[in-house]
């Protein structure tokens, strides 16, 4: 039913809003105010209904004014709350935005029923009307795919002008205050970019997805890479592959786009948690088999060079008694001598195994660097 | 409203059935959460609501329509994302909230998928609503809704009562349980289990957005009045059922479509925001009252 023409400028859409969220986005992971963005996205929806209250007009650009305030009033409502020492820091976020957001959807539900703030497209996200026009300014209309390149755009802008300023506040607040950088400003001039780019998603995504397109994407490229610059372009991309992917995949199967583009978002994390190169799952796991298998050499090298030159050489350094030795599985010492004579550690001599130079190097520096 | 009216919802068994459930879930949800709130993971409430969303669907599309199965759905997905979250913040450098947003997010969204897609695709979808799973109707508790939550939530609670001083001793001093040789991390997971048990009886009520809530609000508005243990967990309990009793009541006082989830929310964060000024322990007007009172007095020695 939504094929091609507009297909295209749905797909366009949510790629442009997922790119606009990963910017501000890998800040907020690293910031570790991830959860913010979930509490912001919440309470969009009381700003909208108060606002729609006072200009009674579903169209009027205030509306997205009254969402912006919405979303600064619930950060310091957070942090006025934090500030009393009665509540934690977490009960704090999970008290403010669940009650505005219950706010706004009893206030939606009993006074908007029949207006175009239809509750259920308010609240999950209807990318397949975010092609319509919206807005109108001196009766242009306003199509959401410019408003979000838009913000984009400004996204972008900021990113490049402030880049250093956040960069420094973010990785050390106290130098940067020393500094006379002022922490403060740059936070809260951040968090005005992450409301008033939730508000621009608010349409196509929904008030609840909208933490997974800030924090998902960011938190993928932090598995990939280190370099805060890198971890900016791969966030974006990340976005913008699982964007197009899931609006393709959502449309194929006739079901929720945003839910799917968090979906192939989320694969995409998995798969990067369990692949990634250097820190992955598998990355890891086969690190420790590797070190596991270091280690197993390691050790006949220095039980070798113990004995090499005693009594009871002839002894302990047959292959055939290793293993009343060392104490491991009979398969295993085959499999670790096999080794170690591969490594040129050691070397057969009839029964007997003997230490190459470079064995007993091996067993010399973890004797020497344990004192022995 | 005149007092026929009044009269007339007071004599209505089914309206007194209803709101016995919701403060039935409210009591479970404020006891189990005050743990959450003291040990800092409020916010796992939150994850866990709405990662119940895809286990109900999934149980809605192989065929479940009873309510233990559809609940029984959302607990294991619940539980599966907070494992996950687990696992993430154990072996990767993603800070632990962005795994929980993660989490969030990625299950809530293949919950609307799956959702969105029985509603388009399964032919009886429209006789059983399940987008109220969203923000709750407690209008549509059954008896058998009833029967669910009243097992399931004494389970919950006799566990709590059960483990109560391995829980106590997690929430204040880990790492001593720990080191006394306490299954720390078995301990954990039980407690978290309690806390899907709790989240997941309250979604039809209350619905997976704003089940947290109820596990923060009353648990946070007990704080402020007293600062043992035991009694913060009863208190909460009680607010709890309150909020879940009263709000059940406002949203049938408002009418059909208003859903639940949002006026017992409501209910919860008046609770708050009374106890914060007026605790007896903690809160803001009774220490300014008792600073004014005695020169030496201030604000009652914590216990933490």
């Amino acid at each position: 039913m939504l094929y091609t023409q507009s297909a295209f400028e749905i797909t366009l859409v949510l790629v442009v809003v997922a790119a606009a969220c990963a910017l501000p986005g890998v800040f907020l992971v690293l910031r570790r105010m991830a959860l913010v963005s979930d509490a912001i996205g919440h309470v969009l929806l009381f700003g909208i209904v108060l606002a729609y209250f006072a200009t009674r007009d579903a169209d009027s650009p205030w509306l997205l004014v009254g969402a912006a305030a919405a979303g600064m009033l619930t950060v310091v409502l957070v942090e006025l709350l934090q500030r009393t020492q009665l509540v934690k820091a977490d009960a704090a976020v999970g008290l403010a935005f669940p009650a505005l957001f219950a706010a706004g959807v009893l206030l939606a539900s009993v006074y908007l029923r029949n207006t175009h703030l239809d509750i259920d497209a308010v609240l999950l996200g209807q990318p397949e009307l975010a092609t319509e026009p919206r807005w109108w300014i001196d009766g242009v209309p306003v199509k959401p795919l410019w408003v979000m390149a838009a913000v984009l755009t400004l996204n972008a802008a900021l990113l490049l002008l402030f880049y250093k300023e956040l960069k420094l506040t973010t990785f050390d607040p106290g130098l940067a205050a020393a500094l006379g950088f002022r922490p403060g400003l740059v936070h809260y001039g951040l968090m005005v970019t992450v409301s008033v780019t939730a508000v621009a998603a608010f349409d196509a995504v929904g008030p609840v997805l909208v933490v997974g397109f800030f924090v998902v994407p960011a938190a993928a490229a932090l598995l990939l890479t280190e370099r805060l610059a890198v971890v900016l372009g791969v966030a974006v991309l990340v976005g913008a592959a699982g964007a197009a992917a899931g609006t393709h995949l959502a449309i194929r199967f006739d079901t929720n786009i945003a839910g799917m583009v968090a979906t192939v978002l989320g694969l995409i994390f998995a798969g990067v948690f369990v692949a990634s190169p250097g820190r992955g799952l598998l990355a890891q796991a086969a690190r420790r088999w590797r070190q596991a298998r270091a280690f197993h050499e390691t050790m006949l090298a220095v039980h070798l060079f113990q004995h090499e030159n005693t009594p009871a050489e002839p002894d302990e350094a047959r292959t055939d008694g290793l293993y009343r030795h060392l104490r491991w599985p009979a398969g295993q010492i085959a499999a670790v001598v096999c080794r170690a004579e591969r490594h040129g550690l050691v070397r057969r001599d009839g029964d007997w195994l003997r230490l190459t130079d470079a064995g007993r190097a091996r067993a010399r520096t973890i004797l020497v660097e344990r004192g022995a | 409203m005149t007092t026929d009216t009044l009269r007339s919802l007071l004599d209505s068994s089914a309206l007194w059935t209803v709101t016995a459930g919701a403060a039935g879930l409210g009591l479970v949800a404020g006891a189990v959460g005050s743990f959450a709130v003291l040990r800092r993971q409020s916010l796992q409430g939150d994850v866990i609501s709405h990662a119940a969303l895809p286990g109900l669907a999934v149980a809605f599309l192989l065929g479940a329509r009873e309510p233990v199965f559809l609940i029984l759905g959302g607990a294991v997905t619940g539980w599966a994302a907070m494992v996950l979250v687990g696992a993430v913040s154990r072996r990767s450098r993603v800070p632990v909230d962005a795994a929980l947003g993660t989490a969030l997010s990625v299950f809530f969204g293949l919950g609307l998928v799956l959702l969105t897609y029985a509603q388009r695709h399964v032919p009886d979808a429209s006789r059983h609503p399940l987008e109220r799973y969203l923000f709750g109707q407690a209008a549509l508790l059954r008896e058998e809704d009833l029967r669910v939550i009243g097992y399931l939530g004494a389970a919950a609670l006799a566990l709590l009562a059960a483990f109560w001083k391995e829980f106590k001793l997690l929430s204040f001093d880990a790492d001593f349980a720990a080191s006394i040789g306490r299954p720390v991390r078995l301990l954990d997971l039980l407690l978290t289990t309690l806390t899907v048990t709790a989240v997941v009886i309250g979604l039809k009520a209350v619905g997976v957005v704003l089940m947290t809530a109820l596990l923060i609000a009353p648990a946070a508005a007990a704080r402020q009045w007293t600062n043992r243990l035991g009694v913060m967990v009863v208190l909460a309990g009680l607010f709890g059922a309150a909020a879940g009793a009263g709000g059940t009541v406002f949203s049938h006082l408002a009418g059909g479509g208003v859903p639940t989830g949002p006026t017992v929310v409501l209910s919860a964060t008046a609770l708050v925001v009374l106890s914060l000024l007026f605790g007896t322990a903690r809160g803001v007007a009774w220490v300014a009252i008792r600073t004014r009172l005695s020169p030496a007095g201030g604000r009652a020695p914590a216990t933490r």
